[in-house]
């Protein structure tokens, strides 16, 4: 091999489907991780007026459910959409972040979003909500640090996140 | 209809200050026991359907609840007790026997708790484990009379061995009573471990075949999933005569249990109830024992260790005598604290004996009789933990089987409610929703931890007693003294009392 390519550098949250227990406990984490109260469930959930949405969401037809969030394409159609940049895509790990600040909440993202997993948050300007890697908590995603039954999972990316695979064997 | 007599064995108090109303509780618990209101906006719960599980209480993310036993008081009575009282309750309402899980609860004594190790002192040196190697590898299997050797090497094949890593071994626990991914985590752990798992009287899974090393196939009364490959597929073969948890009686696999898996895995129809007879129908006798036991050997081409599982009874010593005759090169004693995923309660909580006593009677007799060799015993019914296990050994086995213990290292909480395949861990049901809460990668690392552990501390008591393999410590009764026990059980266990 010449070269390393971009992708193994990359990390996402990947799913095993077989044994997610429908908990949602990575909703609920993820919740509190996107208030103003990082480390207090309670606080978070009992003292938010309006609570953040969660950006992970549950997928479920019984047996089968999985936790699905922002996969971070390579090529995000989000990004492509956005038009007040600021859903921008970190070149060099190729998460997909949106920058609040200038969101103006016109839906584009969520319209071109082929996976649905970005949300509309009200509460306090309209913006678009996405998984972002728990970045600001130090790039270890609540969702999966959570998760009672290692359901979810950080892997590097093999390919492209787009492959229908959806992820590396573990 | 009437009114039900039968008032919520627990209560599930729910700390409101701490309730984020997340509803991860009601999503977990297949009894139903917790419900989201969506007029109120709030959970709410109904401890009458609360087995005590504690799944929603570990499952809680803001540790919000607790289950307590219900504080509602009979009018006190020594002789009409609470459990007593509730039991009639039930029967009276349903007509049916009492039917329960896990292992016999009553407080009858326990052996291994009135029985203390040695240590070296001055006289003897302990020995450090850490420091000096120490050994549990385990071999059963039949030992020959003597050893012939020619030119530094053995002049004759040995009998077929089971080679163990340490003296432990999961104990037979089918598909169908537990989950696939409960059995694959145990044949994972055996095989990482270097240990033994059994597959009950459930067949072997395809999937499972893998870790056949690792891996002892059951013949019971049922025969389900026996074939010649099933046969050659493990290391040893195993014929279950019965069980501690319920001497005399067969087993019952309700047919909601026997989905496909099941059924391709036990041979028989979907839906189908598997019925496993309470004797064998072709084992009235010794002798004809010794003839499946020689059936097993031949369709094996004798190289594959047969054992031979029984529960431990009134007579077990003169029974085990005739079964290390008929040919068995290893005899599994299954005391009446050994565990099941249904038995009728009153069969359970009364029927067998001690597997502490039963060893030592057990391995006295053979002793007595010159045919201790022929055997290798295995104790089974409640091992706790690493000190019942070389107490055991000091007694005479030559290994345990453990079950509840892996169960419990797996995530079970000992509710008993087996039998109602609404296992919330996902061991004691094959319903999909419930299954798949058992990660066997967990699951497998967790037991294999166990089983670490134990080897350790069991080095460490080892060590102390100035031993440095467990070899040197099978049987050596000396090294156990008895605490609060009467002359006649010392006396059967063979071993003296404390400050002797």
């Amino acid at each position: 091999m010449d070269r390393i390519p971009d992708s193994a550098k990359r990390k996402r949250v990947y799913a095993r489907e077989e044994v997610c227990v429908g908990c949602r406990l990575c909703e609920v984490y993820c919740i509190a991780a996107h208030s103003s109260y990082k480390n207090d469930l309670i606080k978070a959930f009992k003292r938010s007026y309006i609570r953040p949405v969660p950006r992970i969401v549950v997928e479920e037809r019984k047996p089968i459910s999985f936790g699905l969030q922002c996969r971070h394409c390579e090529e995000p159609e989000c990004v492509k959409g956005c038009i007040t940049g600021a859903m921008q895509q970190d070149p060099e790990t190729g998460i997909v972040t949106n920058d609040e600040a200038r969101c103006i909440g016109c839906w584009t993202c969520i319209l071109a979003c082929p996976y649905g997993v970005i949300m509309r948050d009200y509460r306090e300007k309209k913006v678009a909500a996405k998984c972002d890697f728990c970045i600001e908590n130090g790039g270890e995603p609540a969702c999966v640090k959570n998760c009672p039954n290692e359901a979810l999972y950080i892997g590097d990316v093999r390919e492209s996140c787009d492959d229908a695979e959806g992820g590396p064997d573990k | 209809m009437s009114i039900n007599y039968l008032t919520p064995e627990f209560v599930i108090e729910r700390d409101r200050d701490r309730c984020i109303d997340c509803q991860v509780c009601v999503r977990q618990c297949a009894n139903l026991a917790h419900s989201f209101d969506e007029e109120d906006q709030k959970v709410v719960s109904d401890d009458s359907k609360c087995v005590n599980c504690h799944r929603c209480v570990v499952l809680c993310p803001t540790r919000a609840l607790t289950i307590k036993r219900n504080p509602l008081e009979f009018k006190e009575n020594a002789n009409w007790t609470p459990k007593a009282i509730r039991e009639i309750y039930k029967q009276a309402e349903t007509g049916g026997i009492l039917l329960t899980g896990m292992g016999n609860d009553m407080p009858y004594p326990i052996y291994w708790d009135h029985i203390l190790l040695n240590a070296s002192q001055v006289t003897n040196p302990s020995i450090d484990p850490l420091r000096e190697p120490m050994e549990l590898k385990t071999f059963l299997g039949r030992k020959p009379e003597m050893l012939r050797v020619e030119d530094g090497k053995l002049a004759e094949k040995l009998p077929p061995q089971l080679e163990l890593e340490m003296p432990v071994m999961f104990s037979a626990m089918s598909f169908g009573s537990i989950s696939l991914n409960a059995c694959e985590s145990m044949a994972r752990a055996a095989s990482e471990v270097g240990i033994m798992y059994n597959t009950g009287e459930g067949g072997l899974h395809r999937n499972l075949r893998k870790y056949g090393k690792n891996t002892i196939v059951q013949v019971a009364s049922g025969r389900f999933g026996v074939d010649p490959d099933y046969l050659q597929a493990g290391a040893a073969i195993e014929i279950k005569i019965g069980q501690g948890a319920k001497p005399g009686i067969g087993g019952h696999l309700p047919g909601e249990k026997v989905g496909e898996e099941v059924s391709a895995t036990r041979m028989i129809p979907i839906g189908s109830d598997a019925i496993s007879p309470a004797p064998h129908h072709d084992i009235y006798s010794i002798e004809d024992l010794r003839q499946l036991i020689y059936s097993l050997k031949e369709a094996t081409n004798y190289e594959k260790p047969v054992s031979v599982k029984i529960a431990a009874v009134h007579n077990v010593a003169a029974i085990c005598s005739g079964i290390a005759r008929a040919g068995a090169d290893i005899i599994a004693i299954d005391g009446y604290r050994g565990g099941t995923g249904a038995a009728p309660t009153r069969i359970r909580d009364n029927v067998g004996i001690p597997v502490e006593l039963a060893l030592a009677a057990v391995d006295s007799r053979l002793r007595e009789e010159g045919i201790r060799n022929q055997v290798s015993l295995v104790c089974a019914g409640s091992i706790r933990n690493s000190a019942d296990i070389i107490k055991a050994v000091a007694l005479g086995a030559d290994a345990v089987y453990i079950a509840s213990a892996a169960l419990i290292a797996m995530g079970c909480h000992m509710c008993q409610k087996c039998y109602t395949g609404k296992c919330n861990w996902g061991i004691a049901t094959q319903d999909p929703n419930l299954t798949k809460r058992l990660n066997p990668e967990i699951a497998s690392r967790r037991l294999a931890n166990l089983l670490h552990a134990w080897a350790h501390e069991m080095k460490e008591m080892l060590g102390g007693m100035g031993i440095n393999a467990i070899e040197s410590l099978r049987g050596n009764r000396l090294m156990l003294r008895g605490v609060g026990l009467s002359d006649r059980e010392l006396k059967i266990l063979g071993i003296k009392a404390a400050g002797e």
